[in-house]
């Protein structure tokens, strides 16, 4: 800024101080939430929590609820909530794998096409929700029921009765495209690593730690680019629009109708790609996949920042608040403590971080 | 004077059997300050909204430049350079100052997959288009929420004028605004105006509206009691014509001439 301009600032403002513009940043609460999760485990956990296959341990289930959670995120700074996304992974799981086992497509059609159905019924929630003028919460718990059950008939017509549909691991042996989504990514790399010391390795020589798996990568590439739409595009800059005030988006222009659509359909195929995964991870699908999945995504993206009324948060707090999850799930087993402290843990983090995001919102409007 | 750039010519709203607006004219030239005044259900805002392109006339004709014009959405006639500030200003406390700027309208650069708003280009001009209205932001990513109700009015007048408003319709900006306040959204319109600007100014706030206005048209029921030129009429006869004379004065007489 020039001379002139600093001159000329009122003289009853003091500069900010660097931690008090920190306070102002969304996802700050995730950050403070994992270091003091960090803190937590690295006092109480097995110290082989903190290696590298311990990371990829708990980072593994983080990655696959961030996945979830970052399009929850977005579809919350957005005004909207998607209960539905959990079911969703079960109906895109039974779609994916009915495609492959089924009608005997390859993955380079089988992805697309339900990435497509999943994006369709994305649309017909924001539809719903923005032709009749229903809260989200109410269409997308509808669907949440309504997904789970067809995933159930679904299931059992494409299997002839059963709930589980196996066979996937067959059809997909030899398709080019499941290195991408299941798996380890950079084996040959991590093998090299081994060889010379840098990963530990087991006894007949094979690394602890085969390759980072490709969920954490496709975890890491979506909170990036949707940390990138929303702060370095017009589309992010309308996705906060609309969150905060539909009438005031709309009257200035802001295309509020597709902006939420599209949300929607972004939400609905983070599930699907969550279900792919998922699906060739574990060579089958069944009905539960996914069950109460879009709880703790919401939680994540709450965690992280995310104010429950729309118009603000973050993609990297759902990132962190993703993280902060996967290290509590996985390090409870590091420790001594019963896992099912899980629950109350996750309730807590829940209320603080909702009464934290509250002092949060009041100091980025300056109401007293 | 010269032309109008905006001439609204006996303008009828019906609304299924409640005729909201039954026959209105009213005109607006560059650099000038046209007060419309009313009472509560006069029907300024079935007008304002009828200019902005919200509400299509039932009948009446719009000629803007002197060609009619039809509005089908407010998007048409912001486009047209026709600019309306309304009482909830459009704007969104939790985003910043920029953000809200631009909502909409964002400046980008680069090509395909990499073009990006530009935050940078976009935060000078708020500072500097802020800065021509009188006020110095602390920084152009401070959320509008921090802002004062005037500094709000001036953030929605400031980017209306940036977009290249013509007419500039603001509803109501004094309503809900203190004394100190009021007197700098007032200065903010007069300098609209003398950027030749057509600012149609809704009050009714009496002197709010006399201490801005270059003509003022008094609307009652949905008609008007015609147009008149600044010095051609008093405060006191704008308030009787807006409340409709007779009732006023007797309830004035209650109160000791205090209104």
């Amino acid at each position: 800024m020039t001379e002139e301009a600093e001159t000329a600032m009122d003289e009853r403002i003091k500069k900010d101080p660097l931690y008090r513009r920190l306070m102002k940043r969304p996802e700050l609460g995730a950050i403070a939430g994992m270091i003091l999760v960090t803190v937590f485990f690295l006092a109480t956990a097995d110290p082989a929590m903190f290696t590298l296959s311990g990371f990829m341990n708990f980072m593994t289930p983080a990655a696959q609820l961030g996945i979830l959670a970052i399009g929850a995120a977005m579809l919350m700074i957005g005004g909207e909530f998607d209960l539905s996304i959990g079911s969703m992974v079960a109906f895109a799981g039974l779609i994916f794998a009915a495609l492959l086992v089924n009608f005997g497509m390859p993955l380079v059609v089988a992805i697309p096409a339900t990435l497509i159905i999943a994006a369709a019924v994305g649309a017909v929630n924001g539809q719903i929700v923005l032709r009749t003028g229903l809260p989200s919460f109410i269409v997308t718990l509808a669907f949440l029921f309504v997904l789970r059950g067809l995933s159930l008939v679904g299931l059992k017509w494409a299997t002839g009765g059963s709930t589980q549909l196996r066979g996937i691991r067959d059809a997909v042996e030899n398709d080019f495209l499941t290195p991408v989504f299941s798996g380890d990514a950079f084996p040959a790399l991590f093998a090299w690593l081994a060889n010379i010391g840098v990963v530990e390795t087991f006894k007949n020589g094979a690394p602890k730690v085969p390759g980072i798996p490709v969920e954490i990568l496709w975890f890491v590439l979506l909170a990036a680019a949707a940390t990138y739409i929303l702060l370095k595009t017009p589309v992010g800059n309308w996705i906060f629009a609309v969150g905060g005030d539909t009438n005031a988006a709309s009257n200035s222009g802001v295309p509020v109708r597709n902006v939420k659509i599209a949300l929607f359909m972004f939400t609905a195929c983070c599930a699907a790609l969550l279900a792919i995964i998922q699906v060739l991870d574990a060579g089958s699908t069944d009905a539960r996949r996914g069950f109460q999945k879009e709880f703790e995504a919401i939680i994540a993206a709450v965690i992280g920042g995310c104010l429950l009324t729309g118009g603000y948060g973050s993609a990297i707090g759902a990132f962190f608040g993703s993280i902060i999850f996967g290290m509590v799930v996985i390090g409870l087993t590091y420790t001594n403590i019963d896992q099912d402290w899980f629950q109350v843990f996750l309730g807590t983090m829940l209320l603080l971080a909702v009464m934290f995001n509250n002092v949060i919102r009041k100091r980025v409007t300056g109401e007293r | 004077m010269s032309e109008p750039i905006l001439q609204m010519n006996n303008i009828e709203k019906h609304f299924g059997n409640v005729i909201a607006l039954a026959g209105v004219s009213f005109d607006i030239r560059p650099g000038e300050c046209h007060c419309l005044l009313g009472d509560n259900g006069a029907g300024k805002s079935t007008f304002i909204k009828t200019m902005s392109g919200v509400h299509k006339p039932t009948s009446g004709e719009i000629l803007f430049e002197g060609k009619p014009m039809s509005f089908d959405s407010p998007r048409d006639a912001m486009e047209a350079g026709i600019a309306t500030v309304f009482q909830d200003l459009a704007m969104i406390p939790l985003m910043s100052v920029t953000r809200n700027f631009f909502m909409g309208r964002e400046p980008t650069k680069g090509h395909g997959l990499f073009k990006r708003f530009d935050v940078q280009h976009a935060n000078e001009v708020t500072m500097s288009e802020m800065k021509k209205m009188g006020i110095n932001l602390r920084e152009p990513d401070q959320a509008v929420g921090t802002l004062s109700g005037g500094e709000r009015q001036t953030v929605a007048i400031a980017r209306a004028v940036y977009f290249g408003a013509k007419v500039l319709i603001l509803d109501e900006p004094t309503s809900a605004l203190g004394v100190r306040q009021t007197s700098n959204v007032l200065a903010t319109i007069a300098k609209v105006r003398e950027q030749g600007i057509g600012v149609v100014f809704i009050s009714h706030n009496v002197r709010h509206a006399m201490s801005v206005g270059d003509r003022f048209t008094v609307l009652n029921r949905g008609k008007t009691h015609g147009t008149a030129k600044k010095g051609e009429i008093t405060s006191e006869e704008l308030q009787d014509l807006m409340a409709g004379g007779q009732e006023l004065a007797e309830l004035e007489g209650s109160l000791g001439g205090t209104i």
